[in-house]
């Protein structure tokens, strides 16, 4: 399996809105634990290395 | 009952009286890999002199926990017996983050193996049964009080200065294993530096004595609430010896924090009361390095001067009796001519190959115990604090991981159908035989095993019944198998089936370096 770049998500906004109301009221710190965690959680649930490997890259790469 | 440092005799060496003729080799360090190295090579019939500085055992526990293969390899060289016995078996550890236990592990007691898992012993007396052990020997001169001060190497042999109490005097080897410690003189002597990671962290190291019945596990905390947002561990030794391991963060003093007015409230609230003794105190600062090469002419690096990690994966001591492993045959079969001196660059590569192995695996404890701030320290606090609410975040918090043998990656024949415990580059696994093991047949010899089928013609073989745990460790699916051991009990190559002229060969090839 490779990384899917193509849209995935049924309700996107729906789903964007969600991540958005998780952070709600949280200070920067708070904020970034919670990603912390997300992304743990993330990791765990797609369980492929090699999958994980080029969705870091894309993380990576994309930020400019 | 706290340890009797007895001090070994000093006996005046022969060579302050007139020159002594060369030696085959000269150990520089009568720590436990410089003695296990001396009578490693006495197995093979190769003699040594052992030069240390000092004429006591190592103060304090240092290294305690000695890992199954560690107790193998004693065992060869006649002390894994006393080792186990004296020792604290032990096979769960429990990991706490504040108040709540989020991940343990139980090494299950795996049987038709003669070691247990891990074992813990204080680091001094390991070194006294090696030393009883090498006072034993004809092949082992040991000489306490003799104070490597330099070293030269010329086309034929090395040449060593040495300080005694009696005044200086000198001596030749063949080769030099340089087994002196992290510090190593002689890595200065040669002006080679370490080469790797310094992490900013200092632990506290304390030996206590007290009467208590902590079960013999190892209990390690992220953030107790007795020792504020750092980590601890405690752990059993004989003795009524516990081993107590505090955090303090690299804004610490060591100065302040090593004196006792400041240690015992802390080690208090560990324990839950002051009913103890202070045995020995020390402070560690984190390091993941190692040399470049190990091997530099005809000086050998081995143990803590060729490489240094931090404590908490138990891979300095373990890390350093691999070397040895590795090392013994190899040089033996150099020094008496059975093999040219290439064979010395496997050494090399298989040990720098399992010292990075050791630092990757000592390098991310320490990233996980000791975050850096910002996405280190946000991880690793988000997996504590999922560890309590889903299991996958349990294994994944790491208060070190213990030290296993790695695999050489060897390029050797194999067979698929047989099992992955065994394949090339892995320590042959131990399973009982008769009355005995077969650990102790091996020996450590080079020898070619036939299983379930009769060895090939003109080629000297032990043949083996399968037992189930033959079956398992070195059959799976197949009813027959030909495994080749080399001397180090590391599984060389395999086969289903193979002629006198196939297993000749590559036992040609590994005595001449080439596998
Ligand atoms: C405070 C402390 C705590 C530790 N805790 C742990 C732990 O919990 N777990 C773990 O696995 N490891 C631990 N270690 C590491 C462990 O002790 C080492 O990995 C192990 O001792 C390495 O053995 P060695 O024989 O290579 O070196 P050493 O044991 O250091 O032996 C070197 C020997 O060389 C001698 N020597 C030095 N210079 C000269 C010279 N010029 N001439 C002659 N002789 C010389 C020294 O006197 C010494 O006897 C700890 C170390 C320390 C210092």
């Amino acid at each position: 399996m490779s990384l899917i770049t193509a849209k995935n998500i049924e309700d996107h906004d729906g789903a964007y809105a969600d991540l958005l109301a998780a952070h709600r009221g949280l200070d920067t710190e708070a904020s970034a634990a919670l990603n912390a965690r997300l992304i743990l959680i993330l990791m765990n649930h797609i369980g492929d290395r090699a999958v994980l490997r080029e969705a870091i890259d894309l993380a990576r790469t994309s930020g400019t | 009952m706290a340890y009797d440092y007895a001090p070994f005799p000093y006996i005046a060496p022969p060579g302050l009286a007139a020159p002594e003729p060369r030696h085959p080799v000269i150990i520089v360090g009568a720590g436990p890999i410089g003695l296990a190295a001396a009578l490693e090579l006495a197995n093979h019939g190769v003699r040594s002199v052992v030069l240390d500085d000092n004429n006591v055992v190592s103060v304090g526990s240092r290294a305690i926990c000695w890992a199954k293969r560690s107790l193998e390899i004693l065992d060869r060289i006649g002390v894994g017996e006393a080792c186990v016995e004296k020792g604290v078996t032990w096979k769960v550890g429990r990991t706490h983050h504040r108040a709540k236990e989020v991940f343990n592990f139980d090494l299950l007691p795996d049987p038709g193996y003669k070691m247990p898992a891990f074992v813990n012993l204080q680091q001094y007396y390991v070194e006294e049964y090696l030393v009883t052990r090498c006072e034993e020997s004809d092949l082992v001169d040991l000489r306490f009080k003799n104070k490597v001060v330099s070293v030269d190497q010329g086309e034929d042999c090395a040449t060593l200065s040495i300080e005694t109490p009696d005044g200086p005097y000198t001596l030749e080897a063949e080769f030099v294993l340089a087994c002196d410690g992290a510090k190593s003189p002689i890595r200065t002597m040669l002006g080679l530096d370490f080469e790797g990671e310094l992490f900013e962290e200092r632990f506290l190291i304390a030996d206590i004595e007290m009467e208590a019945d902590f079960p013999a596990e190892r209990w390690f905390w992220f953030e107790p609430e007795f020792h504020s947002g750092q980590s601890a561990l405690l752990h059993k030794q004989p003795d009524n010896i516990y081993r107590i391991d505090l955090q303090l963060g690299w804004g610490s003093d060591p100065e302040e924090e090593a004196k006792a007015e400041n240690i015992i409230p802390r080690i208090e609230k560990v324990v839950g009361h002051s009913d103890f003794k202070l045995d020995w105190t020390s402070i560690y600062t984190f390091q993941c390095r190692r040399l470049k090469r190990f091997v530099h002419d005809r000086i050998l690096f081995v143990g803590d001067s060729a490489h240094v990690v931090s404590p908490f994966g138990a891979r300095g001591g373990n890390g350093g009796l691999q070397d040895v492993d590795a090392l013994g045959w190899r040089l033996a079969a150099v020094v008496t001519g059975r093999a040219p001196r290439a064979l010395l660059d496997r050494y090399d590569a298989e040990r720098t190959y399992g010292s990075d192995e050791n630092i990757m695996n000592s390098s991310r404890s320490t990233r996980f115990m000791s975050p850096s701030d910002g996405a280190d320290r946000w991880f690793r606090d988000a997996t504590l604090a999922l560890a309590s609410h889903a299991e996958f975040a349990r294994p994944m918090v790491n208060s070190g991981r213990l030290s296993m043998p790695c695999i050489y990656p060897i390029n050797a024949p194999d067979a698929p159908g047989l099992p992955a415990v065994s394949r090339p580059g892995s320590v042959a696994p131990d399973a009982p035989q008769g009355n005995g093991w077969l650990l102790s047949m091996l020996g450590g010899q080079m020898t070619v095993l036939a299983i379930g089928q009769p060895a090939p013609d003109g080629i000297e073989a032990i043949t083996l019944e399968p037992s189930p745990e033959i079956t398992a460790r070195y059959l799976g699916d197949e009813k027959a198998a030909i495994y080749l051991i080399r001397p180090d009990q590391v599984v060389a190559a395999r086969w289903t089936k193979a002629d006198a002229a196939t297993i000749q060969a590559q036992i040609d090839a590994i005595w001449e370096g080439r596998a």
